[in-house]
């Protein structure tokens, strides 16, 4: 049974009544200036609410999410783990939410000595030499690595390797960031076992080739098993290896990626290192690098000089990727969570999320193919061609009715009709049970009660909503 | 699936039927069915000169963006602004009121070469 | 203490449902050499330690409440309502995920469609996005959608007068493409633009606070067939003519001071708006009003094909998330503000703002160099700004940035930053202070 609140929600501008505020100032002490000639604003076409009803608006609003802190969410490669209050406590002092970041570094010592340790927890844990925080987001991290591979090809005096390698199931981002960065970008196919063809990869490797971008567990929730070997094709062939870290959370403690030959890497901070995601950010993207692309990290970064913390620009850095140094506010939150859980507990973490993406996995097969007869690592892609006529849509939508969330579909794209799921080390066998359980009473509505399904969801503030009436005819703004 | 017997095709799926002088363009039955509920095409001015091969547009649903390959090179001599409006005329009657643009072709000859109804039923038929 | 609920005990069934013996064997496709055993890191300590160790970091940095605060330059201190983040912390928001799944996400989207409409009436645009990572970045972004949509012109117009940080960032994201980045001082209906110009880049205001007006300068960019893109201060929108309804095509601001906190420069929010016609070409989320099938008003994520998990190499950007939670504390702050109350703090912050200036103005060596300014403004002062800096911080002011921070050639700018936080006896301290560093 889902706990939502079922009630439509009027918008802010429906709320309105002319005349209320929902907060006030003290009243001005000083002189009243006039406006500029000809540049004074005369109306605003802002709502007016006192605040009672601004509070009640958001809370009823909120009641209509699923949350971590609510639902069982098993987004596959989002990695939903629970979000520490800890974190929020931590993050909530005033001594960095009053920190403004244009003071003296004398006056930020300990923002810029948080800044300095977390770059060498994360880079440690992913055996690399040098990080930056500044990248604001996973996305952000894929490009600027994949312009420090750009910048380090042109100082070697070869611009025209403008070719980026990446596996046929790569997340989207993959690609656009190397559009991003001036790349062109070349598909290499997947083999039978899922991993990527090495045959294929051999055959695309040439002088016009920049480097491969890969996920490592790929995105079926895999482990590259040939991670040296690609490395050493790629670096052979004259190119560099970017590893996108969104799936880490399988590895912390067990594997460091910079000990295969990956030359720089991001880490998604809101994915592995348990800070919130916020209804689709903000997040925060560590990217680090070996010893011969660190001088090209995106800066400035935070230095060590004898327990004084500075901040500086990498010698040859690709420059700034956003204003300041990074979503610090998300930092903090990424740092308690490290020093909780510690070199021993993020084993444990990776251990955990790995046995549970398993058992779940063991719960299900025998109902949800599983395309690959592997163990998997903290992720698994099931199918949901389980009876003719009905769809992972559907599979997806009913599952918010048993009061989860579905797990992500549709992607990665090499597997039809996909069902990417991963629990995290978070949950409890019992939540397990219950989901495939919810699961598997599916598969038996979908052979004899097929229409339950399509007309999923039946128990949420809102039926299927029309997506292309959204697309043909935008409404995007209010319009009175 | 309907395949227009006056056309030739594309193995990306776009058409070109004769018409005067000039070849209609448009996508078949089987790429509108593939895309889903069309809800957005995007198409070149009147005037321009797009060689085959190269692209003259897109055609969006809400899951998938293709781009539009010229299956003649020609000037672009009408475009039809009646489905700018009504995507899902697409949908409803690709080979009808559903064609993209009218091309004066520059090198007329390259029709042959695209691949006949039978010949493009075989290649989706393998698909 | 990593939050992992399973006993020994029940990870033994576990295994044993699974078919292997141990959690090692789960690990078997990893290369053996190439698994480690831990990691020389300290163990974890208790949230108790913890929460001891990062307070101990925090009360190391000055706060902004501590002292008389005059510093902007892109991060603002602005008051936040309590109610601001006693409703975004509300788990069902804050451990919510990107709205994929809309049936379960209507708070989410509800939220991110207020937020854009609001911002859309603030800003003057048909529409906006739900937003970008920050100012920065929603600008770099702004000046290569500009590119893309005006083919065969590389030009783009620049202001000199623009935060540094910003024209940094605008050059890192423009590193792999044939752009001509040509930097202009003064008046932007000045500037001399011509058939290669895509885009006339307007500061509103400048990093000197000079806030000229956007009208003809936009006019004159329509007329020689390039974009008009202005960064705004949102702020200033309240107060001032709208860039939108001056003819902007893309407005881009740092929603920072709606309702987030400074937290030593980021997550901010990188606001973003444009016209319909450009609608397609602009990047990041948005979403749409539709129906279900009950017909009961609904909101999704739409026009999605722009974006890299649909287009991957062909999207318009590489963006995956927003800054839903900044997004959402401007929201809310938004509209608990509404028409009155932001306009009461834009103006107080201008009155403040100018009160502050005429008070500095009227000091033996001060000049204020800015002429038409919201809340900020540039002073030259008699001796290097950074040793009255110094001086003032003795006393508990912070007089705002000594320009040479980022103009090491400029030793005798301060930029001053006046907000409805400071009060008027704050602002005669500030006067009187910088008097006797002077002397």
């Amino acid at each position: 049974m889902n706990t939502m609140n079922m009630r439509d929600e009027p918008l802010v501008y429906e709320l309105s009544r002319p005349g209320r505020i929902g907060c006030t100032l003290p009243r001005s002490d000083v002189p009243e200036y006039a406006l500029p000639e000809g540049l004074a604003r005369t109306e605003l076409d802002l709502p007016e609410l006192d605040e009672l009803t601004v509070v009640r608006h958001f809370t009823r609003l909120s009641q209509k999410n699923f949350s971590i802190d609510t639902e069982f969410y098993p987004l596959g490669s989002c990695t939903m783990k629970y979000n520490p209050k800890a974190n929020e406590a931590a993050a909530a002092h005033p001594g960095w939410k009053n920190l403004h970041p244009l003071v003296e570094p004398e006056h930020a010592q300990g923002a810029l000595e948080l800044l300095w340790r977390l770059q060498e927890a994360l880079q440690k844990i992913g055996g690399f030499a040098a990080a930056s925080l500044q990248p604001a987001a996973g996305a952000h991290g894929e490009f600027s690595g994949v312009l420090m591979i750009h910048a380090a090809l042109k100082d070697r005096g070869e611009p025209s390797r403008k070719k980026m390698l990446i596996p046929d199931s790569a997340h989207g981002t993959n690609p656009a960031s190397c559009t991003m960065a001036g790349f062109v970008t070349q598909t290499i196919p997947s083999g039978p076992d899922g991993n990527i063809d090495i045959a294929a990869l051999r055959a695309a490797l040439d002088d016009t080739v920049a480097g491969i971008m890969i996920t490592n567990p790929n995105t079926l929730g895999l482990f590259e098993t040939n991670i040296e070997e690609i490395c050493r094709l790629v670096h052979e062939a004259g190119g560099y290896v970017y590893g996108d870290g969104a799936n880490m959370n399988a590895l912390t403690g067990v594997f460091k990626p910079g000990s295969s030959g990956i030359d720089v890497m991001h880490f998604n901070l809101h994915k592995t290192f348990s800070t919130p995601h916020g209804g689709g950010g903000p997040g925060a993207g560590m990217i680090a690098a070996n010893e011969a692309l660190a001088p090209y990290l995106p800066g400035p970064v935070a230095v060590n000089r004898n327990k004084s913390y500075r901040l500086e620009i990498p010698a040859k850095s690709i420059g700034q990727v956003k204003a300041f140094y990074g979503n610090f506010g998300v930092l903090v939150r990424a740092y308690i969570y490290l020093l909780m859980t510690g070199g021993n507990g993020l084993r444990r973490v990776a251990e955990n999320a790995v046995l549970n993406a398993n058992y779940l996995k063991a719960l299900v097969e025998g109902v949800y193919p599983v395309p690959y007869k592997r163990h998997c690592m903290h992720e698994f892609v099931a199918k949901g061609t389980i009876v003719p006529g009905v769809h992972t849509l559907d599979i997806a939508k009913r599952l918010i009715d048993y009061g989860f969330h579905p797990p992500t579909i549709y992607f990665p794209l090499i597997v039809q009709e996909a069902l990417m799921i991963e629990p995290t080390e978070t949950e409890s066998k019992e939540t397990l049970d219950q989901y495939a359980d919810a699961m598997l009473k599916i598969a038996k509505e979908a052979a004899e009660q097929p229409e339950l399904l399509h007309d999923a969801p039946h128990n949420a503030p809102v039926a299927r909503l029309d997506e292309v009436m959204a697309a043909r005819c935008p409404i995007l703004c209010y319009r009175g | 699936m309907a395949i227009d017997k006056n056309a030739r095709y594309l193995e990306s799926h776009e058409y070109a039927k004769p018409e005067g002088g000039n070849f209609v363009i448009g996508i078949s039955d089987h790429a509108q069915a593939e895309l889903g509920d069309v809800v957005f095409v995007e198409l070149p001015a009147v005037g321009k000169t797009i060689a085959k091969g190269t692209t003259f547009g897109t055609i969006e649903s809400v899951k998938a963006a293709s781009d539009l390959y010229m299956p003649v090179s020609g000037t672009v001599v009408e475009v039809n602004e009646v489905v700018k409006n009504d995507p899902a005329l697409v949908n409803k009657d690709c080979f009808g009121a559903g064609w993209l643009i009218k091309v004066a072709p520059s090198n007329p000859v390259e029709f042959d070469s695209l691949l006949d109804a039978s010949a493009y039923g075989k290649a989706i038929g393998e698909e | 203490m990593p939050f992992i609920p399973n006993t020994d005990a029940e990870r033994t069934g576990m295994l044993k449902t699974i078919g292997v013996e141990s959690v090692e064997e789960l690990f078997s496709d990893i290369p053996a050499h190439l698994r480690i055993k831990n990691l020389d890191m300290p163990d974890g300590v208790s949230e108790m330690e913890a929460l001891a160790a990062l307070d101990a970091l925090a009360e190391r940095n000055a706060q902004t409440t501590k002292m008389d605060w005059f510093l902007g330059a892109g991060a603002y201190n602005s008051y936040i309502p309590a109610l601001v983040p006693a409703l975004a912390s509300r788990g069902e928001f804050l451990t919510a995920y990107t709205p994929y799944q809309p049936e379960v996400s209507q708070g989410t989207l509800q939220a991110i469609f207020e937020y854009q409409s609001m911002a859309a009436k603030l800003l003057g645009m048909p529409v906006v996005n739900a937003s970008h990572y920050d100012g920065a970045t929603a600008l770099a972004e702004a000046v290569l959608m500009a590119w893309k949509a005006k083919e065969g012109r590389n030009r783009i117009l620049l202001p000199a007068d623009l935060h540094p940080e910003y024209a940094k960032v605008i050059a890192t994201y423009l590193t792999s493409f044939d752009i001509e980045l040509v930097r202009y001082d003064g008046d932007p209906k000045m500037v001399s633009l011509d058939e290669r110009t895509a885009a006339l880049v307007i500061a509103y205001p400048g990093f000197s606070g000079e806030a000229y007006p956007v009208e003809k300068a936009a006019a004159r960019a329509h007329a020689a067939g390039a974009l008009c893109i202005v960064l705004a201060d949102p702020v200033m929108c309240a107060i001032f003519k709208s860039p939108g309804e001056q003819g902007a095509d893309i407005v881009t601001a740092e929603g920072q001071s709606l309702g987030n906190p400074l937290n030593f420069g980021g997550p901010y929010l990188g606001m973003m708006g444009t016209t319909e016609a450009l609608l397609r070409r602009m990047p990041g989320r948005i979403v749409g009003e539709t129906k279900d099938k009950e017909g009961r008003r609904g909101f999704v994520l739409t026009l999605s094909t722009r974006e890299q998990h649909i287009r991957r190499e062909k999207a318009v950007s590489n963006i995956c998330s927003n800054q839903g939670l900044s997004m959402l504390q401007t929201c809310i702050y938004l509209a608990a503000l509404g028409k009155q109350g932001l306009r009461h703090v834009a103006k107080q912050s201008y009155d403040k703002a100018h009160y502050a200036a005429e008070l500095i103005g009227r000091i033996p060596g001060f000049r204020v160099a800015t002429k038409q300014f919201f809340r900020e403004f540039l002073v030259q002062t008699p001796k290097p700004a950074a040793d009255i800096a110094r001086a003032l911080a003795k006393k508990g002011i912070v007089p705002g940035l000594p320009v040479s921070r980022y103009f090491p050639d400029r030793p005798n700018g301060l930029l001053v930053c006046v907000t409805e936080m400071n009060s008027r006896q704050q602002i005669e301290r500030l006067a009187a202070a910088l008097k006797e560093a002077s002397e």
